[in-house]
């Protein structure tokens, strides 16, 4: 085992050179694109390797973290710092450990700013490690119980790094979220961000949420409006604690579906219009996010906002392609908060579609990148997909496709409707095979399934790999 | 607004005649594992059998009837679980008369330690109601992982799957049981090799998964007991549950494989 190898700290320059032999053995080796061994190997033989290439960015750090939406933020961050012609350093290719970021900053000579998406339990010690200039606070919504532990914990360990941050740190956050408030308001610098518009109400707490009651007083949050999961106006009657004022404030949201959505914003540049090719409300937090996040770094106006009405949907955040005449949209959904964030959508999207038919693929597998334990799947409210009868076909597939199965049928479908075929490309197959008589295929697979789908797609010439897609 | 507005799994049956009553306790608290599962398993395993549940659910300040049938207390994570304590130490008596009639009481991991006399967690002593003759101490490492088990109950053994993720460590007294032999997992203490605990028709246990869907045997014995509490002894006809045996063998075999 590399890691537990102790060793006398290597200097740098060398440290950096066997980092970067060690990714491009890893690549002809085609071991993932050599998206982490270089960062693995650079930390373990120089340990403060990350301090010190963090310190050599002229233009700052910038941290983006939350359990919903960090991949999309980050995106549309970036697109906007390389219109504003900044030399980007990034961890694209997925690794949001502490080794991605290392890996990432091999290649910090190239640039004058680095964007990096973290991990929420890697955060703390990257915050301590980098001092960022800028770190966004997305959202925390309970995820991977069996690795992060209890949200609370989270939240605490967040809590403590925020306060040992210098107060030259701006410390970008949802307002929305009641946990994420508490964490970040006490920060000297800090801009927020969050969603005003009333017609967003979903009308009250889904299932299983969190951050529901006061950190300061205990006593049950009241919502004024409630969007996402937990998110929304709060205050507590009691301490009369509330939603902070919002710097970037969504005053009207649009969605169309999975087609996009219009977005105004008042900001503190002025108001701004955006047609988003991002579907759902999460992805309007998503563009909030980064609006703030470039305001914060004092990037125009104008030219953010034209930059992310541009970008499209990342792989598996509801992309489209054809496959035999079948509109097949995958949107990765791997807790609670998320998926319901998908079906929304899909609501919204198959209510468009005149034909109005869903056929749904979910591929639910539970390896260790998407948590071991599947009872997640129980707070997901997928009675909103029964309850709307347009429900034509569900195939079920992954290493725990009848662990879904079970919650289906629990949920009152009747069992001979539910197809279940473990192996991915046979659920996929099937699935296919259902949809083409009439709508779109909607494919919710967890973050390994998601990997193993688009390596099934890449065999069959259909899209590109992982470490290709930017 | 209603605290709850998108959908639950839906039996909406409110009348009770050859049935049994559901107290869920806490279920915007102590829900961490998806607790509403368990309580879907229970009124659909009813309903498919053309019989009645009515499912009561107990919050903060909200007394609880001593007059249900069978009683469910979820997971919560500590701080919910130290506010739930207060609460329900408060007010328990219904709930423990019940208990003493013969009513069924079901604990999943916080709710499990909250059965038992007390929950010492590295930061403050959670008291519990005493309902299972046990203690329960956190220790900094979290137990977690994959779970198979022995039951036997009504005296017929069989074998349980589920997941546990708990820091408490559970050492049972006299007055109680273990539910299960471990074949896999950490269970109460990862030292004795028992899972959970009994006593009488009170049964606490670390796995959720949730725990029901997966054991239906476990399901439709807690439900036969429930109803011979509510004097409709019914004999249960069997259900089709395919996919209930091929999750169960799915989780048993992943499980023994990783070892
Ligand atoms: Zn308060």
């Amino acid at each position: 085992m590399i890691t537990k190898i102790k060793l006398p700290a290597v200097p740098q320059g060398l440290a950096i050179g066997a980092a970067r032999s060690a990714n491009r053995l890893s690549q002809k080796l085609k071991r993932g694109g050599g998206t982490t061994i270089g960062g693995l190997v650079l930390n373990c033989l120089r340990p403060t390797a990350t301090s010190e290439m963090s310190k050599a960015i002229s233009d700052g750090i910038i941290l983006v973290s939350g359990t919903n939406g960090k991949t999309t933020t980050a995106r549309l961050i970036r697109a906007a710092l390389n219109a504003c012609d900044f030399r980007v350093v990034a961890n694209t290719a997925g690794s949001n450990l502490e080794r991605g970021v290392s890996n990432a900053l091999l290649d910090a000579d190239k640039a004058n700013i680095a964007l990096f998406e973290v991990d929420e339990a890697a955060l703390d010690g990257l915050m301590v490690k980098t001092k960022p200039r800028v770190v966004v606070l997305h959202n925390l919504f309970r995820d991977q119980l069996d690795r992060y532990g209890e949200l609370e914990l989270l939240v605490d360990r967040w809590h403590t790094a925020i306060a040992q941050l210098p107060t030259t740190t701006t410390v970008v956050y949802n307002a929305d979220d009641p946990g994420i408030t508490y964490i970040a308001s006490k920060h000297a610098q800090t801009l927020t961000y969050g969603v005003d518009d009333p017609r967003t109400d979903r009308g009250g707490l889904p299932h299983a949420s969190d951050s529901t009651h006061c950190r300061y007083c205990d006593t049950p949050l009241t919502y004024d409006m409630v969007t996402i999961a937990h998110l929304g106006r709060w205050s507590c009657n009691k301490c009369q604690r509330q939603r902070p004022k919002t710097d970037i404030t969504a005053t009207k949201v649009d969605l169309h579906g999975l087609a996009g959505q219009r977005l105004s914003a008042i900001t503190p540049q002025g108001p701004t219009e955006i047609s988003l090719r991002l579907p759902g409300l999460h992805n309007s937090y998503n563009a909030l996010a980064a609006i703030a996040c470039t305001s914060a770094l004092e990037l125009t106006l104008s030219d953010v906002s034209t930059t992310i009405a541009k970008r499209r949907a990342a792989f598996g955040r509801a992309e489209h392609i054809k496959v035999s005449n079948v509109r097949v949209t995958t949107l990765l959904a791997k807790n609670p908060a998320g998926a319901n964030e998908n079906i929304h959508t899909i609501l919204l999207d198959s209510n468009l579609d005149l034909k109005g038919h869903i056929h749904l693929l979910l591929l639910l597998n539970n390896r260790t990148a998407d948590g071991r334990d599947v009872s997640w799947i129980w707070d997901v409210d997928y009675e909103l997909l029964l309850n709307c009868n347009r429900l034509t076909s569900l195939t079920i597939g992954g290493d725990r496709a009848y662990d879904m199965a079970l919650r289906f049928r629990y949920a009152g479908l009747d069992t001979s409707r539910i197809k279940v075929l473990m192996p991915i490309p046979a659920a996929f197959d099937a699935a296919i095979n259902s949809a083409n008589t009439h709508g779109g295929l909607y494919v919710l697979p967890t973050y390994t399934a998601l990997l193993e789908l688009q390596e099934l797609l890449t065999k069959r010439g259909l899209t590109t790999a992982f470490w290709e897609d930017t | 607004m209603s605290p709850t507005a998108a959908g639950s799994p839906t039996c909406a049956d409110t009348t009770i005649g050859a049935g049994i009553k559901i107290c869920h306790l806490y279920p915007q608290l102590m829900n961490i594992y998806a607790d509403r599962g368990n309580i879907a398993v229970l009124r659909h395993r009813m309903a498919e059998r053309g019989l009645k549940s009515e499912v009561v659910e107990i919050g903060l300040t909200t007394p609880i009837p001593d007059d249900c049938n069978l009683y469910y207390l979820g997971g919560g994570q500590d701080r919910d679980q130290l506010a739930v304590s207060e609460d329900l130490t408060a007010k328990a008596e219904p709930l423990l008369k019940a208990a003493a009639n013969g009513a069924v009481v079901l604990g999943v991991c916080g709710g499990y330690q909250l059965l038992g006399h007390s929950y010492t967690s590295t930061k403050e002593f959670i008291a519990g109601i005493g309902l299972l003759d046990l203690e329960t101490t956190a220790d900094t490492n979290r137990l977690v992982g994959d779970v198979v088990a022995e039951v036997t109950l009504n005296g017929k053994t069989q074998i349980v799957v589920g997941y546990e993720n708990h820091a408490g460590r559970t050492h049972l007294g006299p007055g109680c049981t273990p539910l299960a032999l471990l074949q896999q997992g950490h269970g109460n203490n990862s030292n004795d090799g028992g899972e959970g605990a009994v006593s009488g028709k009170v049964l606490g246990t670390y796995l959720h998964g949730p725990l029901l869907p997966k054991n239906p045997w476990l399901a439709d014995t807690l439900l036969a007991w429930a109803l011979e509490h509510a004097r409709n002894p019914v004999k249960l006809t069997p259900l089709n549950d395919q996919l209930e045996n091929a999750a169960h063998e799915v989780a048993k075999t992943r499980t023994r494989r990783k070892k």
